[in-house]
């Protein structure tokens, strides 16, 4: 009991101790800037998974752990998409999936925001022309953000998640 | 003048309650992050998060009726009337013509009670699943608390809230009956884990739904519904706290309405509920959850604890 806690405070704050990202393949678009402005001080993500290979959750799992602590920015990951502001879709849509995918979207309230993760969720990424799979993400619902890789480090997901809090959209750049 | 007086300390009590629940949340939550070695988000991103979801479109299930609208606004409302019947900042409470120690525990009842009967609303199976939980604790926790409130009535003579707390503070710090008073004090804090769904018992940063009660009762609400079950709930837990500081430990409450009183009275009791809020902060991260037919144990050494408060208050006395 007292030595988790004796062995966290002589750990400290780890927050912040991870390699920096590369910069994201694709801008995010002025829009999307535009439509997350109600949730820049808070946003609340859920999590779909359409059929991907895990590996993309991995990395989504890592964001709330110590190192990466997407809670510093406000962000927490919810366990039902009525509380949600953005769904987090991650690999290709197969055939099973669509419908809970379509219900996820109609279930979560507006505003909200869809983020395709994952080169999977983009383009089918290596699953393309598969007999299971019925296309991207964007194919079924509208797509607002893009992060690219397969999968996508951790540190590029925040780097996204902090270029839409951003005030002025692309301003310094 | 005494009117408004009262009417202004109302206003006051009102306003302070609803400000400072979510900030007490943000502690917790600060505290737990720190301990799990995290930076942890801002004290103050409860007040982000509730006015973010004020100002979403809230969805409903069609198969829902009345209920599941109506639960929202009754759970904030009794909640906070629970809240308004006990005193705060100072120990005599305007509205303390409306109801003793016992009209507060029921009021509070009535917010559980609408809460469960709205997760069984949407008919869905993890609604249902918290509800049926919930409604264990609740029935265990209720005489347990009843009991240690009574313990300290019975101290003071009174089951009158402003009574029970006047006469402790004004006793600056003496304690008539140790034993009891200490004992009485435990059962109530393992009530409160209880009640409010904290750590040996509920998980609030739980993120699934088979291990959820108070959690699962929410899934189904969104938007402005959601925020109000969340405010309502941060409101509960500051009850709580503010029952066991001021039942407990009243002293450095303002005991006239002096205007240094008051001063002194809110400061003091900010900072005591607040130290409460990292006590809590710490047990969640020194304990994992029970497993659910482990919590009636837990209840029951809670109600016990009570019970012998009772009987060494009347063996002490002689
Ligand atoms: S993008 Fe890559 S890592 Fe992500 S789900 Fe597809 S195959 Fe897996």
């Amino acid at each position: 009991m007292f030595r988790i806690i004796k062995k966290s405070l002589a750990t400290g704050v780890v927050t912040g101790q991870y390699p920096a990202a590369k910069a994201p393949s694709e801008p995010v678009s002025r829009e999307a800037i535009e439509k997350a402005k109600p949730f820049r001080r808070s946003l609340t993500i859920r999590e779909v998974d359409t059929g991907s290979c895990n590996a993309c959750e991995m990395e989504m799992n890592a964001l709330a752990n110590p190192v990466y602590d997407v809670e510093r920015f406000g962000v927490h990951i919810a366990a039902s998409p009525r509380h949600t502001d953005a769904l987090v879709v991650t690999g290709p849509v197969t055939v099973n999936m669509e419908r809970a995918l379509k219900d996820a979207y109609k279930q979560t309230p507006d505003p909200k925001l869809v983020i395709a993760l994952g080169d999977c969720a983009i383009n089918c990424g290596v699953f393309k022309g598969s007999y299971a799979v019925t296309g991207p993400v964007e194919r079924h619902i509208p797509v607002d953000v893009r992060i690219a890789g397969c999968p996508p480090r951790p540190a590029e997901i925040l780097a996204v998640l902090g270029e839409l809090r951003k005030d002025r959209p692309n301003s310094d750049r | 003048m005494y009117a408004m007086v009262q009417l202004v300390l109302i206003v006051v009590q009102f306003v302070m309650l609803l400000a400072l629940a979510p900030f007490i949340v943000g502690v917790i939550r600060k505290v737990k992050a720190r301990l799990q070695c995290r930076r942890g988000a801002g004290l103050l991103q409860p007040y982000a998060d509730l006015a973010k979801l004020f100002r979403k479109q809230p969805v409903r299930s069609s198969t829902t009726s009345w209920i599941f609208t109506a639960a929202p606004y009754i759970v904030f409302a009794s909640t906070v009337a629970a809240g308004l019947l006990m005193p705060v900042f100072l120990s005599h409470t305007p509205l303390n013509f409306a109801g003793n120690i016992i009209a507060l525990v029921y009021l509070l009842a009535l917010g559980t009670f609408f809460l469960i009967l709205a997760g069984l609303d949407a008919g869905s199976a993890f609604g249902g699943m918290g509800s049926s939980r919930e409604a264990i604790v609740a029935t265990l926790a209720e005489p347990a608390m009843m009991l240690s409130i009574l313990a300290i009535a019975l101290t003071a003579g009174s089951t009158n809230l402003s009574t029970i707390v006047h006469q402790s503070a004004l006793l600056e710090g003496v304690v008539l009956a140790p034993p009891a008073h200490l004992m009485a004090l435990a059962a109530m804090f393992i009530v409160t884990l209880a009640e409010t769904g904290r750590v040996p018992v509920d998980n609030p940063a739980t993120h699934l739904e088979l291990t959820m009660i108070h959690e699962a009762m929410l899934l189904e609400y969104s938007g402005r519904y959601l925020a109000l079950m969340e405010w309502a709930a941060g409101i509960k837990l500051l009850v709580f706290l503010t029952l066991i500081v001021n039942v407990f430990a009243p002293w450095g409450i303002a005991t006239s309405v002096a205007p240094l009183a008051l001063v002194t009275g809110t400061a003091v009791y900010v900072v005591k509920v607040a130290g409460l809020a990292v006590v809590i902060g710490v047990i969640e991260s020194m304990f994992a959850k029970l497993r659910l037919f482990r919590v009636p144990e837990l209840l029951g050494a809670a109600f016990i604890l009570a019970l012998l408060a009772l009987v060494f208050f009347y063996t002490l006395r002689g």
